[in-house]
């Protein structure tokens, strides 16, 4: 599990580099139209609003190979984001969002929606069939 | 004048030109700045932030004007095309013509989801998937394996009869016409399509699949219809809603067009039903 463990290490700098490039006020146009690029340099615009949901348990398993883990975000990409959590799968942040009715959906799985985000992450490793996700910067 | 036509009616010609424009569109670049686009707002509609072309009363004119300008730099390669609409509740399963190899293709073998057949397989050599969420470059799918069911068209009508265009909050838990066909609320209409096809339709990234723009057109066209079936129901809100478009407000990316502009389809294109 050399590989797994490599993984963890390079996602773990993934949370800073997307924090230090989610600026708050400028990414507001940045939705346009532009050339071929990954998603993971997609506009993310920042917003506001949103309420912490502290009562949510981290979790960390390995659920059909892929090391899944979620925590509440107290800073960086999620805490501008608005999820108020963060959920990686193998250390890369899987960008995710909670609705109104308290259920979540991810990037993976957009249009349907989950009771907590450990199903979520879990539904997001089913749906990868082993893909790594592209890092969200 | 742009007619859009049921995806089932078209003829072998019509097919193969809207197929080749695609790929043209996928080949000069231009495809992937919409996926790119859809992505970007996907990723920031929030409920309780500023949302814009989903879980929002301007989803309707949002992508009506997605598809307008998709439709229109189509044209741009063949003035002969226009969208088809996908009626899924009548082309409800994986035999449909829809899927067949000379149009989109069929479901995503077991292994990996990936397309094997039609003009988007990537053993075709013309359809990289480039805006994507993760490491894998093929188009995919898996028709009918995470929901089994299309929306009915009793379903449809259920949605159709709903008096009010939208309500207060104004995003998924909204009550209405909207977010019942949007789906976060109810029999669950164009949320569960995207859901029933798989592969990247069911992510953010969803117009990587070229069925993407013949749902919408379907979607848009149930728009259409009920505004026949409403005439005195107007866009809602009308003002002074934070973090919502309101009717006569911009909407991003284009900031020169209002859901007002976009309320009369006919100025763009017709359909083939009356």
């Amino acid at each position: 599990m050399s590989e797994l463990t490599r993984r963890r290490a390079v996602g773990a700098t993934v949370g800073a580099v997307a924090a230090a490039a989610v600026g708050a006020g400028v990414a507001r146009a940045a939705t346009a139209p532009r050339p071929t690029a990954p998603v993971g340099r997609a506009a993310h615009n920042g917003h506001g609003g949103h309420t912490g949901h502290g009562s949510l348990p981290a979790f960390d398993e390995v659920f059909q190979g892929r090391r899944i883990q979620g925590a509440p975000a107290t800073g960086g990409h999620h805490a501008e984001h608005g999820a108020g959590y963060a959920v990686r799968i193998d250390g890369r942040e899987l960008h995710i969002m909670r609705n109104a009715d308290g259920t979540w959906i991810s990037v993976v799985n957009h249009y349907e929606t989950y009771a907590d985000p450990r199903a979520l992450a879990r539904a997001a490793v089913v749906e990868l069939q082993g893909a790594q996700l592209v890092p969200m910067v | 004048m742009t007619i859009r036509k049921n995806q089932a009616s078209l003829t072998a010609d019509e097919k193969k030109r809207f197929v080749n424009a695609l790929l043209e569109l996928k080949r000069n670049g231009t495809y992937d700045t919409f996926v790119t686009t859809h992505n970007g707002f996907i990723m920031s509609d929030t409920d309780s932030g500023e949302r814009v072309g989903h879980r929002s009363p301007s989803f309707l004119p949002w992508h009506r004007r997605f598809l307008l300008q998709f439709e229109q730099a189509l044209q741009a390669v063949d003035p002969s095309v226009a969208l088809p609409y996908w009626d899924w509740t009548t082309d409800r399963d994986a035999r449909s013509s829809l899927w067949a190899p000379d149009f989109l293709g069929g479901t995503g073998r077991s292994r990996d989801g990936q397309v094997m057949d039609g003009p988007f397989a990537s053993s075709a050599g013309n359809w990289n998937i480039n805006v994507r969420v993760d490491g894998r470059g093929y188009l995919r799918r898996a028709l009918g394996a995470s929901v089994a069911q299309l929306p009915t068209r009793a379903e449809v009508d259920s949605v159709l009869a709903m008096t009010t265009y939208d309500t207060a909050p104004w995003n998924s838990a909204s009550n209405g016409f909207r977010n019942h066909l949007e789906g976060w609320r109810g029999v669950n209409l164009h949320n569960r399509v995207h859901v029933w096809v798989g592969g990247q339709m069911a992510t953010g990234t969803s117009p990587n699949d070229p069925v993407f723009w013949m749902h919408h057109a379907f979607i848009d066209k149930l728009w259409a219809d009920w505004q026949k079936r409403h005439p005195n129901s107007p866009y809602l809100p009308a003002a002074g809603t934070p973090d919502v478009v309101d009717l006569h407000d911009t909407m991003r990316p284009w900031n020169d067009v209002t859901p007002a502009d976009m309320l009369d389809h006919t100025r763009h294109y017709t359909f083939d039903t009356a």
